[in-house]
């Protein structure tokens, strides 16, 4: 490829080197192209790779034949169907997903994201506006502003990207106007003035006709700047800022033999040389850099992008997650900070679910603790909100499980993102951009207490416990649970039952039966139950807990074998039948909304330590069942202190 | 202090951060090793990842028992020489069912002996990552491919549903059965492919290079006659011509170009001034439109 800058006569290997050589140099430009759907991305994508003479012979007849089969104009070849290149992108003519293509001028390379303008497809937008450097941002010259021309700028300011082009295009379909194209123009740097673009480059353009794109065009005589092509070989790039502080995150620990321990990975920032003091971001522990091993040979010295592997003089933990860092410019080490969400999943974020947050080397779990406000994409104005639905953009505060090392995103694209897993999908469902530490979370330690937890449950001779009863509304959980207690007290147990009807008559009346108060309802639940199984307490909780997420959550806040999940199973029509609180009769007539087994889901438990099946089987048959179980385990029976290895 | 990466260097550097990030969070990973020039340069880039330990996962090739001979020595000869853990597996079933492209075309060769048969391995092996050589430069479709593609327990690619990379943040996370196909490749072009194994001389299979090769000339593809498989139509004969080739598959489906390119330098001059895509000499890309894309979605790479 690249034919065209290449001296087709000279095909000498001296040639060929030096052009290759010539290659090397040039620097690279990434760039993605956005806008509202049918503003003509793909086309100008399909033109600047025609124009600059990259399409191969059977790629052009090919395209000449998809263009009579899919094409929308006419006889003429359709240069969308270049890059669309999903069947179902040709068969309804929209771009679903990004696509990356290449191409080269004289002057420099291009890494062009070609990205989705629907709305339902923002995260893939989103996607190739996370690495790119340059937006090219594109206007129907009849439509002008749209919802989405909005969205994608707030998008792309979002992420990082500085540098904007406004191409307004199908210039050729208002007749060249001058007026129509200083409008749009004008409409466009009034609502784009808070976004924080160093440059925005206004261009009227017909990609399908190429006035403008690699050649500037006679029929636009009035307009006086350059062509986009021009423009994207010139335009000033972010250098690596080399004065920013050094940054690697390791990736991996390598260590073939007892001789080699190296610690793999990229510069995320800054550059590091032999000799260099470094401290463990986490630890804050010192060492010293022994060597900047690659097999090509020991470097002195590595930069930004570097793919290296570094031996440190001293003997200091260091683990896949940790960041070695400059000493006296490090980055932040918290467990809550506040930061810019973008939500990718189908399912709203809530607060007070647990997430798996993902940096670029580190995993830990998470929780949004507060949404602070959701942002209008069409005002950029700050709105009160509980969830984050798909394509939402909110401020959040997060808490994490154990502290992670990062910077604010405006100083550090690689250690200021994040992406959010859903735990039990595992689908990536949001990206963030951390804004900042939360103080409170370095200021306030907790606070370690002579009597600890082992003490406590000692002088009572029993293993705390939390057992969990899940199932719904007329299972008979809280039956079972209050049987069990009785048996529990009887053999001299300190029991304490926590009832999901009683804790929403004080602690939890503030909570309602949304999905989001759901959650919050458990997690409360979980926390309390936690402190009571640490005071030493046998906590038995009977919760409808409808989500497997929160359940999880609460077993991941107890000490492992601590958390017993027993799942009251029985089926929805003798759930129905039973309906104690004639509660099932409201919900089924739509008086109660948000009734689970109703109109609202219960996941049920895949991996319970207990499955009760309650069907034809009195209370006293299925509380023998858990205390067949909890002597097994230690927790009733003979006490000795030997058990407490189980 | 500052410097500034160079075109490769950026690129090798993305592909080694790539290979690192398999290592540390998979289980079992894979590489797919098709002896291809892309397959050398990833094994290189594998080698440079881990250095100075070897690559910490084996190296798999699905043999459909038509790849050129020279292939098959080169593989062995490669294993040998870096000693890295290498499996061959074979889809025996298409060998007792007598699969042979000349009969039963290029659609059902390659479905059962290299699809079905990479499908086997995985399952076999249970391997929940497995890198390819796949470059977005390659084909439309392959432009649209995340570098972590996600499939599901059937191997299948939904290209509608893709998960979000953001970044160089990879979601690495799957169920049981669930895989991630991985290319580190991604955004190289073949000109990328060849300075790099120029720059940094790579071993090659020496198909590469032009030299008097016996071909036929069938379906307008030159096809260069390997072995006694091969069994001549009515007019055909087999002739000496200087030939090499882009690409590298099953013999009977690859076509030869006629080239005088011998070297690393000539090949690329010669591919400065093409007229034609690489994919161009592969028979399978041609069958239907769309056809890499129907293809991946049941789990070819």
């Amino acid at each position: 490829m690249n034919q065209i800058n290449f001296p087709v006569a000279a095909t000498g290997a001296d040639d060929v080197l030096a052009f290759m050589d010539d290659q090397q140099k040039k620097p690279l430009l990434r760039f993605l192209t956005c806008g509202s759907v049918d503003d003509g991305k793909s086309t100008l994508i399909g033109r600047l790779l025609y124009d600059t003479k990259l399409l191969f012979e059977d790629q052009l007849a090919a395209l000449q034949n998809d263009s009579r089969k899919h094409g929308t104009n006419g006889d003429e070849i359709d240069f969308a169907l270049l890059v669309d290149g999903l069947e179902a992108e040709r068969e309804q003519g929209i771009t679903i997903d990004v696509a990356y293509r290449f191409f080269a001028t004289p002057k420099r390379k291009f890494i062009v994201a070609d990205t989705p303008g629907h709305e339902q497809y923002t995260r893939n937008m989103a996607t190739g506006a996370s690495t790119a450097d340059l937006a090219i941002v594109l206007v129907d010259a009849r439509q002008g502003i749209l919802t989405q021309t909005r969205r994608h700028s707030f998008i792309a300011s979002l992420l990082g990207i500085r540098h904007i082009v406004l191409a307004v295009n199908k210039i050729d379909l208002v007749d060249y106007s001058q007026e129509v194209f200083d409008r749009i123009v004008a409409d466009y740097t009034a609502f784009a003035r808070d976004l924080g673009f160093a440059t925005i480059q206004p261009i009227p353009i017909s990609a399908r006709y190429g006035d403008n794109v690699s050649l500037k065009s006679s029929k636009l005589d009035w307009y006086d700047g350059p062509a986009l092509l021009a423009h994207l070989e010139t335009v000033s790039l972010d250098e690596t800022d080399a004065a920013r502080p050094f940054r690697f995150p390791v990736q991996y620990v390598n260590r073939p033999n007892q001789n080699f321990r190296g610690f793999a990975g990229t510069v995320a920032s800054g550059g590091v040389a032999v000799g260099s003091p470094v401290v463990v971001a986490k630890s804050g522990k010192a060492s010293r850099v022994k060597r900047i091993v690659t097999q090509d040979g020991d470097l002195a010295e590595a930069f930004e992008g570097q793919a290296i592997t570094i031996v440190l003089e001293d003997e200091v933990e260091v683990s896949r997650g940790n960041m070695l860092v400059a000493p006296d410019s490090r980055p932040d080490v918290a467990d809550q900070f506040a930061a810019h969400l973008v939500w990718f999943g189908e399912e709203a974020m809530i607060p007070g679910r647990p997430y798996l947050l993902r940096t670029e080397t580190d995993q830990v779990s998470v929780t949004i603790t507060d949404l602070k406000h959701r942002i209008d994409i069409n005002s950029f104005a700050e709105e009160a909100a509980k969830t984050l639905a798909l394509n939402e953009v909110g401020v959040c505060n997060l808490s994490t499980g154990e502290p992670i090392a990062f910077d604010p995103y405006a100083g550090n694209r690689s250690t200021g993102s994040f992406v959010l897993i859903d735990r039990m999908t595992n689908a990536t469902v949001g990206a963030g951009m951390i804004d900042f530490a939360l103080r409170r979370a370095s200021n306030v330690h907790w606070q370690a207490l002579d009597v600890d937890r082992d003490a406590r449950a000692a002088l009572k001779s029993q293993r705390p416990a939390v057992l969990w009863f899940t199932g719904l509304s007329g299972s008979g959980k809280s039956t079972v649970a209050n049987l069990l207690e009785k048996q529990l007290h009887a053999l001299g147990k300190h029991t304490y039952i926590l009832d999901g009807d009683n804790v929403r008559h004080g602690l939890n009346r503030d909570l309602g039966f949304t999905s989001e108060d759901r959650v919050e309802n458990i997690r409360r639940v979980g926390e309390v139950a936690k402190l009571m199984a640490d005071a030493g307490l046998i906590v038995l909780v009977s919760f409808i807990s409808p989500f497997q997420a929160e359940r999880q959550l609460v077993r991941e806040l107890l000490p492992a074998n601590e958390f017993i999940e027993i799942f009251v199973d029985t089926p929805i029509e003798e759930c129905i039948e039973r309906d104690p609180k004639g509660l099932y009769a409201k919900a089924l007539k739509g008086e109660i909304r948000n009734f689970t087994g109703v109109d609202s889901p219960y996941e049920r438990p895949e991996k319970a330590e207990i499955h009760l099946k309650t069907s034809g089987r009195s209370t006293e048959e299925l509380v023998a069942e858990i205390e067949k179980y909890l002597g097994a385990r230690g927790i009733i029976g003979n006490y000795s202190a030997d058990s407490w290895s189980i | 202090m500052n410097k500034h990466l160079t075109h490769l260097e950026r690129l090798e550097a993305e592909a080694i951060h790539i290979f690192r990030e398999v290592a540390a969070t998979f289980a079992n990973p894979v590489m797919l090793y098709s002896v291809g020039k892309d397959s050398s340069v990833m094994l290189h880039l594998a080698m440079k990842a881990f250095y100075p330990a070897k690559p910490p996962f084996p190296f798999l090739h699905v043999d459909t028992t038509w790849k050129f001979r020279e292939m098959i020595e080169f593989r062995d000869a490669q294993a040998r020489e870096l000693g890295f853990e290498l499996r061959v597996h074979i889809n025996e079933e298409g060998v007792r069912e007598g699969i042979n492209p000349f009969i039963h075309g290029s659609n059902t060769h390659t479905h059962i002996m290299k699809t079905v048969g990479l499908r086997q391995a995985l399952d076999k092996y249970g391997f929940d990552a497995a890198f390819g050589g796949a470059r977005r430069d390659e084909e439309k479709s392959r432009a649209k491919e995340r570098i972590f593609s996600f499939r599901n327990a059937q191997h299948g690619w939904d290209p509608k549903n893709q998960r979000p990379e953001m970044w160089k943040i990879y979601n690495t996370r799957v169920a049981k059965g669930e895989s991630i196909r991985v290319f580190p490749l991604s955004n190289w072009t073949e000109l990328d492919i060849w300075q790099y194994i120029l720059r940094e001389s790579i071993p090659i299979v020496p198909l590469y290079f032009a030299a008097p090769r016996p071909v036929v000339e069938r379906d307008g593809m030159l096809i260069m006659v390997d072995d006694g498989r091969m069994e001549l139509k009515r007019g055909e004969r087999v002739e000496e011509r200087m030939v090499r080739f882009r690409t590298l598959g099953c013999y009977p489906l690859t076509g030869a170009i006629e080239s005088d390119a011998a070297t690393l330098p000539e090949i690329v001059s010669e591919m400065l001034i093409a007229r034609t895509s690489e994919r161009q000499g592969r028979l399978i890309d041609k069958d239907e439109a769309g056809s890499m894309e129907k293809k991946k979605r049941e789990g070819y790479f």
